[in-house]
């Protein structure tokens, strides 16, 4: 157990496990940097953290630049250890977004994993960049209106050694994809697709269940970008043909966020999920 | 582990950081151990880190931290998990 239980997740919450599988494969020598988020009260305060490993607090766009620092700070002292920014949605793709790139363009030494909520939760469920058209937030209560910002696919056009996505449901492709950028020298970049039980309004019961559907009906496709080559991974390599995969209905039916979704909305989203596996058809 | 001088104000590790955890629970997962057929999901699943594997690898919960949520139950291939109303 790298991270502790007894801390300040709400039940149902995926993040203190998908921390624990972390570091299960980074080890001890870690260093997490995490900017203004969940994971933020997750990790306590002085009376203790669920941590096993040092972790920097960081301001909310600043955690690409600190982490640099560490990795430049912990080289010159000939310490190996694993820099990670651990960071959310909001964090990675709106306002974090521009250390994230200046980081990922000098093709920085660190590891910096997105646990993407799709919105930002820690301050009661604001939309973020990273919210997917027609999901309830706060900030969008009739659904909103534009498209999840890409951002596994911005990076990689930084031409950035190592990108992949990954689901806490598939936890040992999730593991097998940290191990591999542990090896790997340079900048590397995970994201996680991490349902939110009160921010998505499901029972927290559903947590790996939702997190399943989400990779089975394709809206989350599992792949990696090594060197510049793209690879589907996992369930995901088996769904190519449409007839495999759930339709997305079967993913938005349980959330509440998605229950004043149109039929019409609906029909628009799966052909939007359908027009990105023809995508990932030709170049896979 | 970094050695850091006593009485510098910095977060240690700790198991319950946010204490007791186990008190928020509404309802309560109980294993029956008759339908469990070892397989580990609930312990790879549990969200809070919660189960620990015994030495004959059958899950045990730890009661003190688990939150109740139900992931263990819903992800249990034999439906060997039941969640129990929990009243204190
Ligand atoms: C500069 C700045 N603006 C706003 C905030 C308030 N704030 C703290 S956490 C947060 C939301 C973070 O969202 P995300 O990165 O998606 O993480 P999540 O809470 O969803 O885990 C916001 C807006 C802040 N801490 N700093
Ligand atoms: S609001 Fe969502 S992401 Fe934040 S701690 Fe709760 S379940 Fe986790
Ligand atoms: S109810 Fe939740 S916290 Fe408790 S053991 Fe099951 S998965 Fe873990
Ligand atoms: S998921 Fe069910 S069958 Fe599998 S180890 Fe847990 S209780 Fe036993
Ligand atoms: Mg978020």
């Amino acid at each position: 157990m790298m991270l502790m239980r007894g801390n300040a997740a709400c039940p149902g919450c995926p993040i203190p496990r998908e921390i624990d599988a972390l570091l299960e494969v980074t080890g001890q020598k870690t260093v997490l940097v995490v900017p203004a988020s969940c994971t933020s009260v997750i990790m306590g305060d002085t009376n203790g953290m669920p941590s096993s490993v040092p972790v920097v607090h960081s301001a909310f766009a600043a955690a690409p630049a600190i982490a640099s620092g560490i990795k430049a700070a912990l080289n010159s002292k000939k310490e190996d250890a694993t820099v990670v920014v651990w960071a959310g949605d909001g964090g990675t793709g709106d306002i974090g977004l521009a250390s994230l790139s200046g980081a990922a363009e000098r093709n920085e030494d660190i590891m910096y994993l997105c646990y993407d909520n799709e919105a930002y939760m820690n301050t009661g469920v604001q939309r973020s960049g990273l919210t997917p058209y027609g999901a309830w937030t706060t900030t969008t209560p009739e659904g909103k209106r534009e498209r999840k910002k890409p951002i596994p696919q911005i990076v990689a056009e930084h031409g950035v050694p190592y990108v992949a996505t990954a689901s806490i449901a598939y936890i040992f492709d999730y593991q097998a994809k940290v191990k591999k950028a542990k090896e790997i020298q340079g900048f590397r970049y995970i994201h996680l697709l991490s349902p939110c039980p009160p921010g998505w309004r499901f029972d927290s019961s559903l947590t790996i269940r939702i997190a399943k559907l989400a990779v089975e009906t394709g809206i989350w496709p599992l792949y990696e970008i090594e060197k510049g080559k793209f690879r589907l991974t996992s369930l995901s390599k088996t769904l190519i043909d449409k007839s495999k995969r759930k339709p997305v209905l079967e993913y938005l039916k349980l959330q509440g966020r998605f229950s004043k979704m149109t039929s019409e909305e609906v029909k628009k989203l799966q052909n939007e999920v359908d027009e990105f596996w023809e995508e990932i058809q030709k170049i896979d | 582990m970094v050695n850091v001088q006593e009485g510098i104000p910095i977060a240690r590790p700790k198991i319950g950081s946010s204490g007791f955890t186990g008190s928020w629970r509404i309802t309560k997962p109980v294993i029956h151990y008759d339908a469990c057929t070892k397989c580990r999901l609930c312990y790879f699943y549990c969200v809070e880190n919660s189960i620990d594997l015994q030495q004959d690898l059958y899950p045990k919960i730890d009661y003190d931290f688990c939150k109740g949520c139900g992931v263990c139950a819903d992800v249990c291939p034999t439906k060997a998990i039941e969640m129990v109303r929990e009243v204190k």
